[in-house]
């Protein structure tokens, strides 16, 4: 790979996808296309499958059919997936900083430094004190610190929105923003408005 | 590399922040050596020569003690899903994860075994011997703890199936562990035995990595 | 000259569809089972009436026509899984994972036997139940592996992940069975020396030889008819669970 293939567009495409968890399909023809500097909000209805399709995009369930692609990505660079789910990682006795640390550590690509990180989702002043003390919405601002400590092109975001308030939802929207406008991808799967305007949207039907 | 130091010291902070569970193995340890004179009886000669095998029966159920600790909490925080998509391997986080249950599982207990040689009446050379069939012989005790670990972590009832499975599996580290202590066959079957143990640690040690990396990926998807 | 493979690979391609594997070996069962009776009758009755007693052991050594078979088909059983494990993780043929699940209960069935009947046949010869001698001991490891496998199967609900981690741990057990047996071996001993095939040839006498070795296809083709009767049982009940859950979500699919 030369060094100008690196800034090659990226792009996100799923063809003829089935999604599901064991034998039984949750989704199936699921066409998706996102490039770069763009985002994709999934709706639907629970139990349509919105987690399952994030989790197969990021690789930790194998599709059920068709198939994956991400263009313009050099495996050099390590992998190319952020999957922030449900559950925030986050181990009680390790102090914010630690937690992040240790995420980069494993991740790789370092991108912000660690204060700056938490400078940026305002967990600053906790960053010394162990994460039992942080509240739910700490907590999942902890978690999308993640995002910024190791660079990688695609975000796929499970419900981020989730014990945030109204300052962390405008904070996760500025996030997402900075990351598209430096040409990452992201797809989202939340039931809250995120305040963006490009977001394109994709529904997910039950039983489709 | 980074990574798994992340992992090594990670591990070893939780453990060692984890409010005494060190210590609590360290005294199920010394407690199962010390209740067996109560059992047998406190003849000094009888428990001298047992004294290797309580002291690596001791050893074995307090390192099966912690297996449950190794995958499970990191499964249901979600960790486990961030190695996988972490930028090193899962056999090096698993790697890891082995290292460091070695060193906060099985070194404590190597650590506190002249409590129990002195309960148990042993003399000096088998005191020696038992530190050093233990340093041996653990390692691949962790191993297979961490095979037994990773097969079970999708599973809901993980937590006494994990010994069952691997209990027959760690019969040849009791066989040579003791074996190299108390030789029934001379000195020639002791270091037979030793040298056994030490292969076969090195083999699970280096083989495990990967069986439980991949039992986790699979158990997973 | 160019071999046409065509052919096997449809073969293969059948036998890789649950469906179609039952229908191919359905019609097998009834034969298999067939000669799998007439074969016990020839062995049991060689073995019962026919032969005559053991110069020492006397009658007991009718337990060996059982006991034989059964140790053998302990260990022919674990091969069987083990290479199954590696159907499921190399080649993911979906008949691998059903062959696993059924070998595993029988394996230990086999392997009970062996040591039940090795037991029976302990206290008249050696006047003891029980002897860690190194093949019992290993015998009863083995034993516990498989009803850890077992354990294994049913600890999990979704079926085709079980196959997979399964499938590690019988090929993790598979590479150590030779290192418990050698360090059983090594530990014990008190053993016999392998009898039946030595380098110098069978030690027993031809009485004695032919009535095992027809217990020994008779129980050997007893594990291959139970083995396609539970791979078949267990194609049923996945599909059985599948349209359940299937019935469950209100998808008429």
């Amino acid at each position: 790979m030369t060094e100008g293939q690196v800034h090659s567009p990226l792009c996100l495409k799923t063809f003829a996808l089935g999604v599901g968890r064991g034998e039984t399909m949750l989704a199936r023809d699921i066409a998706l296309s996102v490039s770069a500097g763009h985002g994709l909000m999934l709706r639907g209805p629970n139990g349509a499958g919105k987690s399952t399709l994030l989790l197969t995009l990021a690789g930790l369930l194998s599709p059920l059919e068709g198939s994956i692609v991400l263009e313009g990505h050099d495996e050099d660079f390590g992998p190319a997936f952020h999957h922030c789910g449900h559950r925030n990682a986050i181990r009680p006795r390790l102090t914010a900083v630690e937690t992040l640390e240790f995420w980069r550590g494993i991740n790789g690509n370092p991108a912000l430094p660690v204060a700056e990180a938490l400078e940026r989702v305002g967990l600053r002043r906790l960053a010394r004190l162990d994460a039992a003390y942080l509240s739910a919405g700490q907590q999942r601002r902890l978690a999308l610190a993640r995002l910024l400590v190791s660079a990688r092109p695609v975000w796929l975001l499970d419900e981020p929105t989730s014990a945030l308030d109204a300052e962390g939802q405008k904070l996760l929207a500025g996030l997402i923003e900075d990351h598209l406008a430096a040409g990452g991808i992201a797809v989202i799967a939340s039931h809250d408005a995120i305040a963006l305007d490009n977001l394109a949207v994709f529904t997910l039907e039950t039983g489709a | 590399m980074n990574g798994f130091w992340s992992v090594l010291s990670r591990e070893i902070r939780l453990s060692l922040r984890g409010g005494g569970e060190i210590l609590t193995l360290v005294l199920f340890f010394v407690i199962v050596g010390a209740v067996v004179p109560f059992a047998v009886g406190p003849d000094k000669a009888l428990l001298a020569r047992i004294a290797p095998g309580i002291v690596w029966i001791a050893a074995f159920l307090a390192m099966l003690l912690g297996l449950e600790k190794l995958f499970g909490p990191d499964r249901a925080d979600g960790t486990l899903a961030l190695y996988r998509l972490a930028d090193i391997p899962l056999s090096a986080v698993v790697a890891a994860k082995v290292i460091a249950h070695w060193l906060t599982a099985a070194l404590p207990l190597i650590l506190a075994s002249p409590v129990l040689a002195l309960l148990l009446a042993m003399d000096a050379t088998s005191f020696w011997r038992t530190v050093l069939s233990l340093l041996l012989g653990t390692p691949a005790l962790a191993g297979f703890g961490a095979i037994g670990a990773a097969v079970t972590v999708a599973t809901r009832r993980g937590g006494l199936l994990a010994p069952i499975l691997i209990a027959p599996l760690s019969v040849p580290v009791l066989i040579f562990g003791v074996g190299a202590i108390a030789p029934t066959g001379g000195p020639d079957q002791a270091q037979a035995a030793i040298l056994l143990l030490a292969a076969l640690s090195l083999m699970v040690v280096v083989l495990s990595p990967f069986a439980a990396a991949l039992a986790i990926d699979w158990g997973e998807d | 000259m160019t071999i046409d493979t065509t052919p096997k690979m449809t073969w293969w391609n059948r036998l890789s569809h649950p469906g179609q594997f039952v229908a191919l070996t359905r019609p097998l069962v009834l034969p298999l089972a067939l000669l799998t009776g007439v074969l016990f009758a020839v062995g049991l009755w060689y073995g019962l009436f026919s032969s005559p007693p053991e110069k020492y052991m006397g009658d007991t050594v009718r337990i060996m026509y059982v006991h034989v078979p059964t140790a053998w088909l302990s260990q022919f059983v674990y091969a069987t899984m083990a290479v199954s494990a590696l159907g499921t993780l190399v080649w993911r043929h979906p008949m691998a994972d059903v062959s696993m699940k059924a070998a595993a209960p029988l394996g230990a069935a086999f392997t009970a036997m062996a040591l039940f009947t090795g037991s029976l046949w302990g206290r008249p010869t050696w006047g003891t139940f029980w002897e860690w001698d190194g093949r019992m001991t290993s015998t009863l490891v083995l034993l516990f592996i498989y009803l850890g496998i077992v354990a294994l199967w049913r600890a999990f609900d979704d079926q085709l992940r079980a196959a997979r981690v399964v499938a590690v741990f019988t090929l993790v057990g598979a590479v150590n069975i030779p290192i418990i047996k050698f360090s059983v071996d090594w530990w014990s001993t008190l053993h016999q020396p392998a009898s039946v095939f030595r380098a110098d040839g069978p030690t027993m006498p031809g009485e004695i030889l032919t009535p095992l070795f027809v217990m020994f296809f008779a129980f050997t083709f007893l594990f291959i008819t139970l083995q396609l009767a539970a791979m078949h049982t267990e194609v049923r009940r996945r599909r059985i669970t599948t349209l359940e859950r299937r019935a469950a979500r209100g998808d008429a699919r």
